[in-house]
């Protein structure tokens, strides 16, 4: 691990330069495949299924952005990262984009050096407890013990949650989100907390997710979204305006189905912009005019994402809550394709 | 070149010819280092100049600053009191002092192990010394991280957790009249309390103690000088707790003990070991054991059979013969490896984020590392903590070598 770690440090000295001057899109196309940092498993969010091929929230916006670059929804290669290794791996550019529920801070933003390219779950950090414990309230945890990962905002928020509160607590750090789990329902800790999402995702797929609940807490903001490194603006671009394509098209009513030809059906000049059918946007981004369209016949609009890896169809069940599209009356909004 | 050194001739005796640096053998050896040495220099130079001219160029620096800011993390093992206001610098030597513990403990356990498999292995019990093979073979072909994960997943899985100790009828119960309890968090004992007066009895054990070590030195000089036996162990073990327990009913109990007890989520109160160092501490300890378990074989083996007869012919039990004649003469052999033994353990002790356990690689070369991003820096402390501690184990034991060497008189 200490290996890895300085290896993965010599290889940022090593290869920054390198990295950050050349333009990621033409590596990208040389490669013809894009390297997507992603987690190590997380239901609905991120994880191989039975046949092996990636499926999950976080995994749809890799694709999109495969399709839009290279064509093929499927010409990318997934890098599993811990909360640990994802920043050394983007930094190093052993991945070309992170999409692995990470939270957009300032000291990541600015003293990491990494560019937000948007929000794709706006989420908070919450806590799960067995049922049989009784708790009810966040504020009852004087002297638990609490896993959590390490390396990720959510020990901080934890730190300042008890500190403000005036309890103390014991941490017990952990790797990955399926050790702390493990350790969780044996039994080794009495809370775990991470983000509300993950909360959801991972108690689905406990044996029986009845016999824990997740507390009404919501202890910090947690705004989750797909990042790339600092200094490659126009990857930085390409990026950005896939994830506000998927966002726009639910907004225009552009589907995963209508997307092949509602570009000639539709009146909506903002529909035929995004589609390709008229201006040059495409252009602009040092792509074809198609990319977008090509994005969205992946795995359909932001909706279409939401709704058939974690939506309340899914076994995870989140509601819509504060990630409905802002028409609705929720956070989820796009600049405008013009 | 086409010149040879020519024994004779005017310019004969010391004259020194350039191409006799690659000619002359007095010289070759010579040439070709300063060549070596050259090369490593400047391929140092470049990989450390293309290191600070890419992070320049990245914008990055390097900068040791962030050891003063706050580290906004807790960390579960204090040896010293850490708060989440204190600083990255702080937590570093928090997680020194937890990797210098569990080092310490792996350390001292694993050389009686060791000490105790190895002697065993050469039983003429056939069955101990097929057990003693099997647990050397096993503990030993298998990586020490998958012990650390079964010892840990064990631990945790087959022990009652805090709260099952609850209610009117618990499923688990405390051991040695309500005084130790062993959960899934951790083992929790009585800790002892110091009163007023409390120094008297600390004083009557510090006497004990170097009492016994008196009736040591007076057992083996009676031996020595007169071939008298004076029975030790018993009045040790008198000497060991008779006064103590004595100055102790006579001061008014100035020790008390203070038990845990099951507050909120866990036992508080008392004294706790962590689930996760007895983890670590305890995988540790039997991997490495095995390892020195083959060494103090090894050391046995290379005293010669003569010995052990000539000792038997003098009418010495056999337990004597292996403490007094055999493993004094295999020490010599046993503690070189055993060093590279004790440095392994010190660093297979960085894998403690496996189970939790906050080390000098969780907390400086994990959780500050992440939080601030400063990799190299941090990577680079890292090492030169390392190196320091095993450079210090090596420094010890080379002067305990140095005192159990053969000395020629
Ligand atoms: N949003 C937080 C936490 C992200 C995080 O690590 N979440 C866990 C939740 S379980 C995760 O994704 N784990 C999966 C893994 O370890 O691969 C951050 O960015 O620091």
């Amino acid at each position: 691990m200490k290996k890895s770690v300085f290896f993965g440090a010599l290889t940022v000295a090593g290869l920054m330069a390198g990295a950050s001057a050349a333009a990621t899109l033409d590596d990208v196309k040389a490669r013809g495949s894009l390297n997507c940092g992603v987690t190590t498993g997380v239901p609905g969010f991120a994880e191989p299924d039975a046949d092996g091929v990636w499926k999950g929230f976080d995994v749809a916006v890799c694709r999109a952005v495969a399709a839009a670059v290279l064509g093929d929804g499927s010409a990318v290669t997934f890098v599993p990262t811990t909360g640990k290794t994802r920043f050394t791996a983007l930094a190093s550019g052993e991945i070309d984009m992170l999409a692995r529920n990470t939270t957009w801070t300032f000291s990541r933003d600015v003293d990491l050096k990494f560019e937000f390219v948007g929000v794709n779950y706006y989420d908070g950090q919450g806590f799960m407890v067995p049922a049989e414990l009784g708790v009810s309230s966040a504020t009852e945890l004087d002297g638990a013990t609490v896993c959590i990962q390490t390396g990720t905002t959510t020990e901080l928020n934890l730190a300042d949650f008890f500190r403000s509160n005036g309890m103390s607590y014991e941490p017990v750090p952990i790797e990955t989100g399926a050790e702390a789990v493990q350790q969780f329902t044996a039994g080794a800790c009495d809370v775990y907390t991470t983000d509300r999402s993950a909360l959801a995702a991972q108690r689905a797929n406990f044996d029986t997710p009845s016999d824990y609940v997740v507390l009404p807490e919501i202890v910090s903001k947690e705004p989750l979204g797909p990042l790339v490194r600092h200094g490659d603006n126009e990857w930085g671009d390409i990026v950005r305006w896939t994830l506000n394509a998927l966002i726009t098209a639910e907004e225009l009513g552009v589907t995963a189905a209508n997307a092949g030809d509602i570009a000639g059906s539709s009146n909506n000049p903002e529909v035929k912009r995004l589609l390709g059918a008229e201006g040059s946007l495409g252009e602009m981004l040092g792509l074809d005019a198609e990319w977008a369209k090509r994005a969205i016949m992946v795995e359909g609009n932001y909706g279409e994402v939401f709704e058939n890896n974690i939506g309340e169809g899914t076994q995870i069940a989140l509601p819509r809550g504060v990630n409905a599209k802002w028409t609705d009356g929720g956070l989820i909004y796009s600049p405008p394709f013009r | 070149m086409t010149t040879i050194t020519e024994p004779s001739g005017s310019d004969s005796t010391g004259a020194f010819k350039l191409s006799m640096l690659l000619n002359d053998t007095r010289y070759r050896a010579l040439t070709f280092q300063f060549i070596a040495l050259v090369a490593i220099i400047a391929a140092m130079a470049f990989i450390g100049g293309n290191l600070v001219r890419n992070l320049a160029e990245a914008g990055l620096n390097i900068s040791y600053d962030f050891l003063g800011t706050q580290a906004g993390y807790d960390i579960n093992q204090q040896p010293i009191p850490f708060e989440s206001t204190d600083t990255h610098g702080r937590a570093a030597i928090v997680g020194l002092m937890n990797t210098l513990i569990v080092a310490f403990l792996a350390c001292v356990s694993a050389t009686v192990i060791g000490v105790i498999a190895g002697v065993l292995r050469l039983s003429p019990n056939w069955l101990v010394r097929k057990i003693m093979s099997f647990y050397v073979e096993i503990f030993r072909n298998v990586p020490v991280l998958i012990w650390i994960l079964i010892i840990f997943s064990v631990l945790i899985n087959a022990t009652p957790s805090p709260r099952d100790f609850r209610g009117e009828n618990p499923a688990a119960s405390m051991w040695f009249f309500d005084s130790f309890a062993i959960t899934n968090r951790g083992m929790y004992m009585p800790k002892p309390e110091f009163g007023p007066g409390a120094w008297f009895v600390v004083l009557a054990f510090v006497a004990s103690i170097i009492g016994i070590f008196a009736l040591r030195r007076y057992a083996r000089n009676e031996l020595f000088d007169k071939g008298r036996v004076v029975p030790i162990l018993w009045p040790s073990v008198a000497l060991f707790f008779v006064p103590v327990i004595l100055v102790q009913l006579i001061m008014g109990s100035p020790i008390s003990l203070e038990y845990p007890a099951l507050k909120g989520f866990n036992f508080q109160g008392g004294m706790g070991l962590r689930g996760s160092l007895i983890a670590l501490w305890f995988a540790l300890a039997i991997y490495t054991g095995a390892f020195i378990a083959e060494n103090v074989r090894a050391g046995i083996l290379a005293v010669s059979k003569g010995q052990t007869e000539a000792a038997g012919a003098l009418g010495m039990r056999p337990g004597r013969i292996m403490s007094l004649v055999v493993l004094p003469q295999a020490l010599r052999v046993i503690i070189p490896p055993l060093i590279s033994q004790y440095l392994n353990i010190t660093k297979n002790s960085s894998l403690a984020i496996a189970v939790g356990y906050m080390d000098l690689t969780g907390t400086l070369g994990g959780i500050t590392l992440l939080q601030t991003g400063r990799a190299i820096e941090a990577v680079l402390m890292l090492m030169m903590f390392y190196l320091i501690i095993s450079l210090g184990i090596s420094f010890f034991m080379n002067i305990y070598n140095n005192a159990m060497k053969l000395k020629e008189r």
